[in-house]
């Protein structure tokens, strides 16, 4: 049995402790929003915040969350920097197949939470870990400065 | 004026609700089809898409086209909207069920999403749809009022009478057009009173993707399911030769191992367990036949059957001859490696077989043949096989296959209840449909003024739609492995272009995003710059002088160059690529790629600048967007794709060595687009196509050095 502080709420699941927060977020408190992309890290797909620090879901544990507050993609909207990336993200048309998104906006959240006029340096420092097949890059630039923009 | 005549005829039926349901028949193909999608048979008067008006209002579009980021759940919307005249912010979409029989797509013969198809099959017949339910409402309020249909105006769903002012909803007259026979003649709308083609309409299917609501195939949840994971032999053809499932039954949460003898399962609470019991397995492989399979032994294969002379798909004069007489000859091989489509989504299937019925979840390019796949495993009547269909997390030609639909019966045949099967990321590379191995010998002779006077282009590799689409493969040729390659739009009085089919069966293979130009256009625009070179001319003036009778070429050629700054000046290390392309999709393109590459062989992508004469565009916004998308993915495959094979196992396994490109590496790209009435053209596909060789030509400017086979980076490397 863990709790886990998932989007303001405690949950308490029965799972082993080593379990990465991504499938327990999927497969057991049912919130799909957060992808599965590699398993390893690589993609990006499956970002969430930790303490408002974006981490890669799938390789961190169960352990690691504990006493600490996640959030994902279906909560970022309430925080000021999400609300507005995902209103730049519709604004210049970021999304395609949108597969990769919810991590992109979480990355890009939380880069803007702690940095409101981030360089290209910057957001490439930020974004490279996020993998988009459709190569939406341009669109995601575009979008994180507009968002800041708007700070 | 448009018009529409009673040959193709809408059907019009009362659906349950009482409100009008009609959807549109096509009766000939359109005339820009591909080469594949000439040859294959044309569908039988078969109904293709539905307009659903309730008598509450609701305007429900079925999307029988699927979304996997390409802007169709707004395109065609759009279509719709235009001639119905409703809002995009009136209409509701809903995906369709399989049913080749109401949905085929005119340029396949079925269901299906691909070959940048959407926009060129359907331009018309969802017009035509839109136009004649509009009409028969408007005839509806006409006979309400008695009055003169030509003095009622519809727009946004209202119609109103004109000299009155009255006003009836087309929820209030869909019962009563439901009832009223189907206009013989619909006029369509002059393209100059377009109120919506052609503008920048926001998509309709983003808002659900930016907060986590969008149901991909692997979002399923039901009720009781379990969540499975595979291995399927890592060797194609082997089978399992042993494994210990008391040690993944030990792990907690792991409900069942299903053992198929080509591949096994390990069903479980969630993936997690799915994950260590598949490990815990310790699964031994027997390797069959393709035990001691490696890359250099296809090339051996594909190198063997060039030296043969292939089946002519294009013949201008006497290629033979126009070469033996030329002042100086030229001659290649070029080769593109197999390639994986890694999209960002895995695979994914969720089943629930009963005995009497069998349902699926999945997001499938083609969802008739993930029913027909599932009916045929079961044994179950098609129409007991349900598929719900979902959002793509990538399509790029891997879910136009259903190997993974037909794997997830198999096992769900084993499981009680419903079972979602996700593969790894490793799974997923290593079990692919890759982008074939192509072999190609090219050959040109150039005048003593450095003009080409023969061109003979022998592609070799496997013909796909022989087993994809068999009546498109005719003759020993495949449309798709010679598309582009027979279009060759420039001026050179002898052409012969020949095709091989070598199957290589060591690993399965399909379409890869750009399909036939992605590897013909490398060829073409890569040696078409090798005689420039010859000639000591500069690579857009040498085409320009080639395209006398290609005005469009031309036009997006002089644009991409005039907006690239072409000829002005560039850094030490780098360099100006120029490409040009046109295929079976109808559109033209015109690309320069500005590189440079470091003294250790790394390159950079600095700038790419695109022009675009797609013909008639529907939405600019997706147009740009497309291209920006398919770019990106074309500098993924030309600067690092490779899969390569060693004793019969794919090597590569994750993003950690199949590199793609990402953020930092991520150029500027602009794109331009020409205004033209033409016929639209497929826009998804060719800026992957166009890419390779824009970039190879770069490189060849800033070094001196001509890549004549893919990956870049690797041969820069060399």
């Amino acid at each position: 049995m863990a709790t886990l502080n998932i989007n303001g709420r405690d949950v308490t699941v029965d799972v082993p402790t080593d379990m990465p927060i991504l499938w327990v977020l999927r497969d057991v408190v049912g919130l799909t929003g957060t992808k599965f992309g590699c398993g390893m890290a690589l993609c990006g797909a499956c970002t969430v915040h930790l303490d408002g620090q974006p981490i890669r879901s799938c390789v961190t544990p169960v352990a690691a969350a504990t006493g600490k507050k996640i959030t994902t993609i279906e909560a970022i909207g309430d925080t000021p920097a999400g609300k507005k990336v995902q209103r730049a993200w519709l604004d210049l048309e970021v999304v395609q197949c949108g597969y990769c998104q919810s991590g992109q906006i979480m990355s890009a959240s939380a880069l803007l939470a702690k940095n409101a006029h981030p360089s290209d340096a910057d957001i490439d420092g930020a974004m490279s870990g996020n993998i988009c097949r459709c190569g939406t890059y341009p669109r995601i630039r575009a979008a994180i400065k507009q968002a800041a923009k708007g700070a | 004026m448009n018009t529409v005549s009673r040959r193709d005829f809408v059907v019009v039926l009362t659906s349950a609700g009482g409100g009008l349901l009609l959807g549109c028949r096509m009766g000939e193909r359109s005339g820009t089809a591909t080469a594949a999608a000439a040859a294959a048979p044309p569908p039988a008067f078969a109904p293709n898409a539905f307009i659903r008006v309730g008598t509450d209002g609701r305007v429900t579009l079925i999307m029988n086209q699927v979304e996997m980021g390409q802007g169709t759940y707004t395109s065609m919307p759009m279509l719709l909207a235009e001639e119905l005249e409703v809002g995009l912010d009136q209409v509701q979409l809903e995906h369709a069920p399989p049913d080749d029989k109401l949905y085929a797509n005119p340029l396949f013969g079925d269901q299906e999403t691909g070959g940048s198809s959407s926009v060129r099959a359907f331009y018309e017949p969802l017009r035509r749809a839109g136009a004649t339910a509009r009409s028969m409402l408007v005839a509806a309020a006409a006979q309400t009022w008695d009055v003169d249909p030509a003095s009622c105006r519809a727009k946004r769903g209202v119609v109103t009478h004109g000299p009155t002012g009255r006003t009836l909803t087309y929820g209030a007259l869909a019962e009563k057009a439901a009832k009223l026979p189907v206009p013989d003649k619909v006029p369509l709308k002059d393209p100059k009173d377009f109120t919506l083609i052609g503008t920048p309409a926001k998509r309709l299917d983003t808002p659900d993707k930016v907060n986590g609501k969008a149901q991909f195939g692997i979002d399923v949840r039901l009720p009781g399911m379990k969540i499975a994971t595979v291995a399927a032999s890592p060797v194609l053809g082997g089978k399992v030769a042993g494994l210990d499932e008391a040690k993944a039954m030990a792990i907690p949460g792991v409900r069942q191992v299903v053992n198929l003898g080509d591949v096994v399962a390990v069903a479980a609470d969630h993936m997690w367990a799915a994950k260590q019991g598949l490990a815990a397995l310790a699964i031994r492989w027997d390797d069959g036949p393709n035990a001691s399979a490696s890359t250099a032994d296809v090339v051996q294969g594909l190198d063997a059957a060039s030296q043969q002379p292939g089946v002519v798909a294009r013949k201008e004069g006497d290629a033979a001859a126009a070469l033996a007489g030329a002042a100086q000859k030229i001659d290649a091989v070029y080769q593109v490696p197999f390639l994986a489509h890694a999209t960002l989504e895995p695979m994914n299937c969720t089943v629930h077989v009963r005995k009497d019925s069998c349902e699926v979840w999945t997001g499938s390019q083609t969802l008739s043949r993930a029913q027909a796949t599932a009916a045929r495993v079961t044994g179950l009547p098609l129409e007991k096989v349900v598929v719900h269909n979902h959002f793509l997390g990538g399509g790029f030609g891997r879910r136009l296959e259903y190997d993974w639909v037909t794997q997830a019966v198999r096992i769900g045949q084993q499981v009680e209840g419903p079972v979602k099967v996700v593969w790894t990321r490793e799974e997923d590379m290593q079990h692919e449909f890759y982008r074939p191995y192509y072999y190609d010998r090219v050959a040109a002779g150039l005048d003593a003024r450095g003009k080409p006077v023969a061109w003979t282009h022998r592609i070799v590799g496997p013909a796909i739609l022989a087993r994809y689409l068999p009546p498109a493969f005719r003759n020993g040729i495949d449309p798709d492995g010679v598309d582009a390659a027979v279009q060759l739009l420039y001026d050179i009085p002898a052409i012969q272009v020949e095709f091989v089919r070598h199957e290589e069966p060591v690993l399965n293979t399909t379409f890869w995003r750009g399909v036939g130009p992605t590897h013909n256009v490398f060829v073409i625009e890569s040696f078409i710059d090798e005689l420039a070179a010859a000639a000591k001319a500069d690579p857009v003036a040498y085409r320009r002088t080639l395209l006398s009778k290609a005005p469009r070429a031309r036009a997006v050629l002089d644009l991409a160059a005039n907006a690239a700054g072409w000829g002005r000046p560039l850094p030490a290390g780098r360099g100006r690529g120029v490409a040009l392309l046109f295929s079976g999709w109808g559109s033209y393109l015109a690309e320069v790629a500005e590189v440079e590459v470091s003294k250790a062989g790394e390159l950079r992508v600095h700038r790419i600048v695109v022009a675009v004469d797609c013909g008639t565009v529907i939405n600019p916004d997706t147009v740009k967007a497309q291209i920006e998308g398919g770019v990106n993915f074309g500098i993924s495959g030309a600067l690092w794709g490779e899969i390569t094979l060693k004793n019969g196992r794919v090597e590569q396994s994750n993003f950690n060595n199949y590199r793609v490109l990402r953020m930092n590496e991520a150029p500027p790209i602009e794109v331009h687009l020409v205004r033209s009435l033409e016929a639209p053209g497929g826009i998804g596909e060719p800026g992957t196509s166009i890419t390779g060789p824009a970039l190879a030509n770069a490189v060849f400017a800033a070094t001196g050095k001509r890549i004549r086979r893919l990956p870049l980076v690797s041969a820069l490397k060399a």
